[in-house]
């Protein structure tokens, strides 16, 4: 027997000739192994650098086109607030003070600018060159201080949105008059005021504190993030301990027989539908069937929350998987019950796991569209969300609400909320790898 | 080479290896004038699935002694092991048929909870597995969640006086509240033993404890297990002959899944029943 494979032994290099030949072999075939090795490396590197080049285009678009949105054009008004247009019984009465008629005001101040103008036409398109949000400017800073009722006034408030464009240089004054939206009696009266030096440029705040509007220059994006966190409040409330809880079932305690197989199938399958489906079935058994509210975040928040429960079930089922056998076999060999087990050991052990899951599961519905637009997250709507009850948008619908829109304004302003959007999935994409980093164990 | 039924062997060769123990019922309190039985097993058999891994284990391990079990790899003596404080019970596909009764109570039974089983019955493990956690809360677990202390002393007490027994106090009485998976590959096995002590087991089933140390940690932890034996009852695994020659007084081999021969150390040593037995020993196989 041993024999025999010997002779197998000395048969194989005389085979092919001399036993020298298997390092000939080898090096003849170096050269061609190293050429794949480097062509390897080569389609690698091709492709880190397409993609990070694509990677550049897109931040570099969005960022050219949005950085002009953060300031904003402002005029400097000298106002005089007559009391008689206040508040003419002198009562102070916030009810009054905030029904006044201060349009009549702004077009005064306006009008003062340019008094040489006086045809009636020219007047009223004199009066354009100022946002219809003034009044809501003097408004405010009344309410603020009513001793100011009487006195004169010198306040910023925004131009037009055109004119801001035009400010910025985003319409060009070469064009024909017919081609663009501001004339050239605007820009003569524009380039004035410049002289004079009441045209200021001023960081815009009401883009991170207002609402939605229908004018450029007064919307802002804090409606559709109070809705964002409303709705992501609701998600995580319900679809962490939902899945955490499935996982940590289905890894540490339920029989592995068909019906578990059947349910790890139907939940890797339910990751891959399509976030609309979610949508239709919100629409359809929570709004039509519970009759839950139109617009809230409260659904929207049930929606995404269905949608991201797949995800942190497989990424804390991997977690938990994940935890050495060695660990519950010492808890279990002093007499831990399997649920101290689990409680004590494993479920801390694969938390940083299970929480960067569920941080890219948030940060997955963060940024969804399609199942909010079906309950009717796609609303316009201008007031501050008081409560996840109430109706509201989120920021990926508004910015969808603003690349829709006509206006010139509202695409740099579309930009400049991607820019914040993208700002939150950073941030929340930076805390699971800090996450990941600071509480990685070695055992 | 030993090709044999499995079935058909063990009864031949038990008669032959272990005349008093397995010749005796279920529950004598002495035999052979050594002492307590404190876990008899009889006709144990453990099936993985479809796959038997032991055949008909019958063995008796007494109470303040040392047995030690030995045999080649794969051969069920670790599987016999973790039957005693029902640890395969953790393994879906693994059923365990026969008697096994502690202090003449059955631990399958409904009498006894597998909780408290293995609180009775403490192991330690081949890789040592201390927990992610400080030394004082690796040692303090235990009585925590049997409730154990009463007060903070109580348990700074218990702490304290495992280490003690482990022989580990002197080396780390100072960095307490340090992470005992930073401590030395023998240091953290006798921190395991510590933990295990702990919760005061009447017994502390060790699975090949030393195969991960060098021979400086394994001497230690020898000199340990024969220090243990004044207040426990040890069972332990290993694959080392002299290991067993040294720190057990009992000794069971096994092959195959079947327990081979069983009997006092010196005598499995040096006048081995069992041709396989003596093959193991001296090194012909396994």
């Amino acid at each position: 027997m041993s024999n025999a494979v010997a002779t197998d032994v000395q048969v194989a290099p005389n085979m092919n000739g001399s036993p020298r030949n298997a390092s000939e072999a080898v090096a003849k075939s170096l050269k061609r192994r190293y050429a794949a090795e480097k062509r390897f490396r080569a389609y690698g590197l091709v492709a880190i650098i397409f993609a990070a080049l694509c990677l550049a285009i897109l931040l570099v678009t969005i960022v050219g086109k949005g950085y002009s949105a953060f300031t904003q054009t402002m005029i400097r008004l000298d106002i005089t607030l007559y009391p008689q247009d206040i508040d003419p019984d002198g009562t102070r009465d916030p009810d009054v003070l905030s029904t006044a008629n201060y349009q009549k005001l702004v077009k005064q101040a306006v009008q003062d600018l340019f008094p040489e103008v006086t045809n009636r036409r020219e007047r009223r398109h004199l009066q354009e060159i100022i946002s219809p949000g003034a009044t809501y400017h003097i408004r405010d800073a009344v309410l603020e201080d009513t001793s100011l009722i009487g006195q004169r006034l010198v306040i910023e408030v925004p131009v037009s949105d055109d004119l801001d464009q035009f400010n910025k240089g985003f319409i060009s004054g070469d064009v024909p008059e017919v081609e663009r939206r501001v004339s050239d009696k605007q820009i003569a009266w524009f380039n004035r005021l410049k002289d004079r030096g009441v045209i200021i440029s001023t960081f815009n705040t009401t883009l991170f504190t207002a609402g939605d509007s229908r004018e450029p220059e007064l919307a802002g994006i804090w409606g559709a993030v109070v809705g964002s966190f409303f709705t992501m409040a609701v998600t995580l409330l319900l679809s962490f301990p939902l899945a955490v809880g499935a996982a940590v079932y289905l890894e540490e305690f339920a029989p592995k027989n068909r019906w578990t197989d059947l349910i790890e199938v139907n939940i890797n399958n339910l990751a891959a539908v399509p976030s609309i489906v979610f949508g239709l079935l919100g629409l359809a058994v929570f709004i039509n069937f519970f009759g839950l509210p139109r617009s809230a975040p409260v659904v929207g928040g049930m929606v995404l929350a269905l949608m991201t429960l797949p995800t942190i079930i497989i990424a804390a089922r991997a977690a938990l998987k994940a935890v050495p056998p060695s660990i519950r076999e010492g808890a279990f060999g002093i007499g831990a019950s399997p649920i101290q087990v689990v409680t004590h050991h494993v479920l801390p052990l694969a938390m940083p796991g299970i929480l960067t899951g569920t941080i890219i599961g948030m940060a997955q519905a963060l940024g969804e569209t399609a199942p909010l637009l079906m309950i009717g997250m796609v609303a316009f709507i201008v007031d501050i969300p008081g409560g996840p009850l109430d109706p509201s948008t989120v920021l990926p619908v508004q910015i969808y609400l603003w690349s829709d829109a006509p206006e010139r304004a509202f695409e740099e302003r579309a930009s400049a909320a991607i820019m914040v959007l993208l700002g939150f999935l950073i941030m929340m994409n930076a805390i699971a790898v800090v996450l990941r980093k600071r509480f990685e164990r070695r055992w | 080479m030993a090709d044999s039924t499995p079935q058909a062997m063990p009864q031949e060769a038990a008669p032959i290896s272990e005349p008093p123990p397995a010749a005796e019922p279920l529950k004598t309190s002495t035999d052979s004038g050594n002492g307590a039985v404190k876990f008899a097993s009889r006709k144990v058999c453990v099936y993985y699935g479809e796959k038997q891994a032991l055949f008909d284990v019958d063995l008796d391990v007494l109470k303040n002694k040392v047995t030690a079990l030995i045999g080649p790899s794969g051969c069920g003596k670790s599987t016999y092991l973790r039957c005693l404080n029902r640890m395969n019970d953790t393994i879906p596909i693994c059923r365990v048929t026969g008697e096994i009764s502690l202090d003449g109570v059955d631990i399958h039974s409904k009498a006894v909870d597998v909780v408290h089983l293995r609180a009775r019955v403490g192991m330690v493990f081949q890789k040592p597995n201390p927990f992610p956690k400080s030394i004082y809360d690796n040692i303090a677990y235990g009585p925590r969640i049997h409730g154990i202390a009463s007060s903070k002393g109580e348990l700074d007490d218990i702490v304290q006086s495992s280490l003690e027994k482990a022989g580990l106090l002197k080396e780390v009485h100072d960095r307490l509240q340090e992470p005992g998976t930073g401590l030395s590959g023998g240091q953290q096995q006798r921190l395991c033993i510590a933990r295990a002590v702990a919760v005061e087991p009447e017994v502390i089933l060790m699975d090949e404890p030393c195969s991960a140390l060098d021979p400086i940690a394994t001497a230690r932890i020898e000199e340990l297990i024969d220090e243990l034996r004044e207040n426990y009852t040890i069972v332990i695994v290993t694959h080392s002959m002299q290991q067993a020659a040294r720190v057990s007084q009992r000794t069971g081999f096994f092959h195959l899944g079947e327990l081979v021969e069983f009997g006092e150390t010196e005598q499995i040593f040096t006048n081995p029943q069992d041709e396989r037995t003596q093959g193991y020993i001296t090194g012909r196989f396994g």
